[in-house]
């Protein structure tokens, strides 16, 4: 399945040794420099600087110039004339062969579908233009609830990039897909960039209504028809829809945002929408590995969740949920109580809601003080944890067809009603963005994995080393070599294995039992309560058999109660051990909530001993905090 | 990250401000260019579709979508007023007549023989745009609005809510550092923009909005106060929109903090003028802030700086930065080194730093994302 629509244009690998990428994010714009050295592809440096495609600046490259700019200072290459980037090379020290970037800056892709029923072709619209990489503002549906007049008000309102229209399968009824156009024709919505351009319309519906479509839309919108994404109710093809809002996004889209025409012309690569770069990624991920993987990018505005799932790859961006403009946004959707759920030192509710608006109104602020750092990644957790629950909503089974159902499929009504995704059948969860790639401890990273998506059985952790999985997203478009031996060898920070039960049983009851043969010879063994976690260091590169033999209520991937033994590979943090159960939930009494906190982040290392010794002042510890924690 | 900087709030005693005044749909521009205009005046006009109401003649005259035309006593273009009969179905020997009335005023905008509706169209809405800002217009955007030219002093908030609005600037504290306690919203503060220091409670802005107060600049609010003032939490920082009486305008950020002595300072200056002011705040990479713009309309103070300030070379030793994260929010100092190689910080990040010399004789290190240069 290709990923992208426009085609990249095709270059002599051979002749790439000095490549230039850079992501322009919604905050930050990253420049990323690689090289050639000793025939392998590496990555060498990483500039930063704030993305100036809004006012006072309204041009992108002031961003992109300053972030390549500091890429020059560090390694002494040659990199900007006044024209833009150097894209020839003169000398070792002048110009590149390639450039490519991704944007995500100025909201991205923006973008309002439209189906006839709402949790059938409504769902496959949705479904594709989160594919695409866009962000959906509102899915309009015959049955979505709302009055005629309540879609039309709320369409004038939108603004979007872009439509994306489905309905009806090939050949049936085309009376709703038309009473659609006839309501977007009604209402007129407006692009959203530059005044009085025609709004690109992508049709993708029944294909017997297509001239009646294009009758009602074609004079007044910039209209595509492609093939329809549900041609029957068995089938969801997307890929046409997709390839089409690719191609619209840089012709209609990015050609009006201020400064892109110019960085158009910079770059030998199209430009790609930066969710769609992370997708590519996260599926070689999976690809190359052979196994069902969940990605997330945690970004500034958004937060984009990918899965690949026996082969099925889903992609949702959350707009709205992120760490620096979105940062109240997550208050807002989770909840003041789940953000603080995870703080392990006293607080005061309305410091705790100024600290995240001050986060918000100067987005581009890092924390100082380990307390703010703390807040920062309590509300991680709570953004990963949203993220995924829409992004379960979206990876289910095609509703509507017709199945043949069961005895045992009455018994199991999830496979009807809920996502296909278990997490016992997960064995790789990875993720970036600023504030997972940044991290000061891996450890921090791995616990905000852990518990935004709460991983069940036995699974690996990985992380992006210094955000780069965009700018090797959108090079694995025209050098896939170059940009595999990168993301393998600088990109992917192998944090470590998790064995995480699924299941709950009374508070300190004796939960897991592990025995792990280590590569040096020696046995090393664990034993958990239920509620806590442990850790057994193992260097990244290495691995170890390890017997796990959980209390009988308890499932770690081979059945309630029964023995697992398998080869789990280590990680800069090593094999964390997940005893607290799943669902899982945190001890209703401040205190005791706090001390369980503690004892997870001692016995991950997680925070500076001095810092958690001070969030600990006044809870009777029953461990000691620091690197031991309790788990013996 | 060298040229990672945080470009400041505008505190300008004398700049020349540029105005965008746009309709959102093309319209008509109402003034010419070079013409003067006042802060009310109507400068762009334009009407948005009014509300539309669907009538399903299929079901309501029992017809196939195909048979609309027949049945339709009205066409597409013409004006019905609220229940008129615009289609009508005559039974066997005059009995058993349906008919559809329209549900509203307006005009058939569209009959479909494929679905069987007809959709009306209330009449359009007016919409203007307002000057905003008194001044000159420098420049016509045709079918769009207008750019307003006004020399005059400037000062950006960080954070509002609520539109435009105008006002005599009143100081309602002493000093900064006070708090905009509801005792200091005197019934004269009727129709003006007051200027509170470190801190606005829910009751006093309740009390403010009773006046009639236009709006209130305040150094901080908590935001549990914003909340409950709004009566909802704001998720996404896009402001402006919000009808709640009054215009805050919010210069420092969430908690109690002291005003900025410059923008305290400048504001005293202004004390008894007419100010525009907009809480419209939108955030991204590029933002915009709200504002307190108040002409010059004496001769004697003419702007110092022609263009706005947009910073291209990125800090250097000796710049006024401002620290703007905890802790140190807030302070003022000069900028002493630049060092080129990560430090790592409390957090244990090894981020980029810079040094700074405060105006208590301290210095300390800071990320270069958390402070922001202090536009001279």
């Amino acid at each position: 399945m290709a990923e992208v629509g426009n085609q990249a244009p095709s270059l002599d690998p051979e002749k790439i040794n000095v490549i230039l990428a850079t992501d322009c994010g919604s905050t930050t714009s990253k420049a990323r420099f690689f090289k050639k050295l000793k025939n392998e592809y590496r990555f060498v440096c990483a500039g930063e600087a704030p993305t100036t495609v809004e006012a006072p600046y309204e041009d992108v490259t002031l961003g992109v110039r300053n972030a390549v700019r500091e890429v020059e200072e560090l390694t002494g290459h040659k990199l900007l004339s006044e024209k833009g980037i150097i894209d020839t090379r003169a000398d070792e020290k002048t110009g590149i062969d390639l450039y490519a970037t991704t944007s995500s800056a100025g909201g991205g892709l923006q973008m309002m579908v439209a189906g006839v029923v709402k949790s059938m072709t409504g769902e496959s619209a949705e479904r594709a233009a989160l594919g695409a990489g866009a962000i959906v503002m509102d899915v309009i549906a015959v049955n979505d609830g709302r009055r005629l007049h309540e879609k039309i008000e709320m369409m004038r309102h939108l603004r979007p990039d872009m439509v994306l229209v489905a309905g009806g399968t090939d050949g049936g009824d085309i009376e709703h897909v038309i009473q659609t156009a006839e309501v977007i024709r009604t209402a007129e919505p407006k692009a959203r960039l530059g005044i009085g351009y025609k709004l690109p319309i992508v049709y993708a519906g029944n294909n017997r209504a297509r001239k009646q479509v294009e009758e009602i839309l074609g004079s007044r919108y910039a209209l595509t028809m492609v093939d329809n994404l549900r041609p029957t109710l068995e089938v969801e093809n997307s890929e046409p829809a997709r390839e089409a809002i690719h191609e619209l996004f840089m012709e209609h889209v990015m050609s009006h945002a201020p400064g892109y025409d110019k960085l158009m012309k910079w770059t030998d690569v199209p430009i790609m929408p930066t969710p769609a770069a992370e997708g590519r990624m996260f599926r070689t991920i999976a690809e190359r590995r052979k196994v069902n993987v969940i990605g997330v990018g945690l970004g500034g505005a958004t937060t984009n969740v990918y899965s690949v799932y026996d082969g099925k790859f889903v992609r949702t961006v959350s707009a709205n949920l992120g760490m620096s403009y979105s940062i109240c946004n997550v208050l807002h959707s989770a909840g003041l109580q789940n953000i603080t759920r995870w703080l392990p030192f006293e607080f005061d509710e309305v410091e705790i809601r100024n600290v995240l608006r001050n986060k918000m109104i100067r987005p581009t602020t890092i924390p100082r003080t380990i307390d703010e750092l703390v807040i920062e990644h309590a509300v991680a957790r709570e953004a990963l944890r949203l993220g995924f629950m829409h992004h379960k909503f979206l990876a289910r089974g095609l509703r509507g067809v017709r199945i043949q159902r069961t005895i045992a499929d009455i018994f199991d009504q999830r496979a009807f009603a809920e996502t296909y995704i278990d997490m016992m059948n997960i064995r790789m969860i990875a993720g970036t963005g600023g504030l997972l790639s940044h991290a000061p401890r891996r450890a921090q990273t791995a616990l905000a994995l852990i518990d935004g998506f709460l991983p069940e059985g036995v699974t690996k952790l990985a992380q992006d080393s210094v955000f780069m999985m965009p700018h090797l997203g959108v090079l694995s478009s025209v050098h896939p070599a170059a940009a595999l031996e990168i993301f393998e060898k600088d990109c992917l920070v192998r944090i470590g294995t998790c064995i995480a039960a699924r299941g709950t049983i009374a508070e300190d009851a004796d939960a897991l039992k592990l025995k792990a043969m280590m590569p040096d010879g020696f046995a090393v063994e664990k034993s958990l309560k239920f509620g806590e976690m442990g850790l057994i260091p193992l260097e990244e590169g290495r691995s170890a058999s390890i017997e796990i033999e959980p209390a009988k209520e308890l499932d770690v991937g081979a059945g309630p109660g029964n023995k697992l033994t398998v080869e789990v590979e280590g990680g800069v943090v090593g094999v964390i051990l997940d005893a607290r159960g799943r669902p899982l939930t945190l001890p209703q009494d401040d205190k005791e909530r706090r001390r369980r906190l503690l004892q997870w982040f001692s016995v991950l290392d997680a925070y500076p001993k001095a810092a958690l010794e001070r969030f600990g002042q006044g809870l009777e510890l029953a461990f000691k905090v620091g690197k031991s924690g309790r788990a013996n | 990250m060298a040229l990672a900087y945080t470009p400041g709030l505008k505190v300008k005693a004398s700049t020349t401000i540029r105005a965008a005044r746009r309709l959102p749909i093309p319209g008509d521009v109402l003034v010419r260019e070079g013409e003067k205009v006042g802060f009310d005046t109507v400068v762009a006009r334009t009407s948005v579709p009014g509300g539309v109401e669907i009538v399903k003649l299929v079901h309501l005259l029992g017809i196939d979508p195909d048979e609309v035309a027949i049945y339709m006593r009205k066409k597409v273009g013409d004006s019905v007023q609220k229940d008129e009969v615009i289609a009508e179905k005559k039974g066997i020997l005059g009995m058993f007549r349906s008919v559809a009335k329209s549900p509203t005023m307006g005009v058939v905008q569209q009959v479909s023989e494929l679905t069987g509706q007809v959709t009306i169209s209330e009449p359009p809405v007016p919409l203007e745009v307002k000057a905003y800002v008194p001044g000159q217009v420098e420049k016509v955007l045709p079918n769009e609005g207008v750019m307003v030219r006004i020399d005059g002093a400037l000062i950006q908030g960080i954070f509002g809510i609520g539109g435009e609005t105008h006002g005599i600037v009143a100081f309602a504290v002493n000093s900064p550092d006070e708090m905009l306690t509801i005792d200091k919203i005197r019934d004269d503060y009727s129709g003006k923009v007051i200027v509170g220091g470190s801190l606005v409670r829910v009751d006093a802005l309740r009390k403010a909005v009773s006046l009639g107060v236009k709006g209130i600049v305040v150094g901080g609010i908590e935001d549990k106060d914003l909340s409950d003032f709004l009566g909802y939490e704001i998720g996404v920082a896009i402001t402006g929109h919000e009808n709640v009486g009054l215009t805050l305008i919010i210069t420092e950020g969430f908690g109690r903090m002291r005003m900025s002595e410059r923008t305290f300072n400048l504001l005293k200056k202004l004390e008894g003028k007419e100010a525009a002011i907009n809480g419209a705040t939108q955030i991204r990479a590029g933002v915009i802030r709200p504002e307190i713009i108040v002409p010059q309309l004496d001769a004697e103070t003419r702007p110092q700086m022609s263009e706005d300030f947009v910073p291209q070379k990125g800090m250097e030793p000796g710049m006024a930065v401002r620290i703007i994260r905890e802790p140190d929010f807030g302070k003022i100092g000069k900028i002493v080194s630049l060092p080129v190689d990560l430090q790592v910080v409390d957090t244990e990040s090894p981020v980029r730093v810079l040094e700074v010399e405060l105006e208590d004789g301290r210095t300390v290190v800071v990320p270069r994302a958390d402070v922001e240069i202090i536009e001279e």
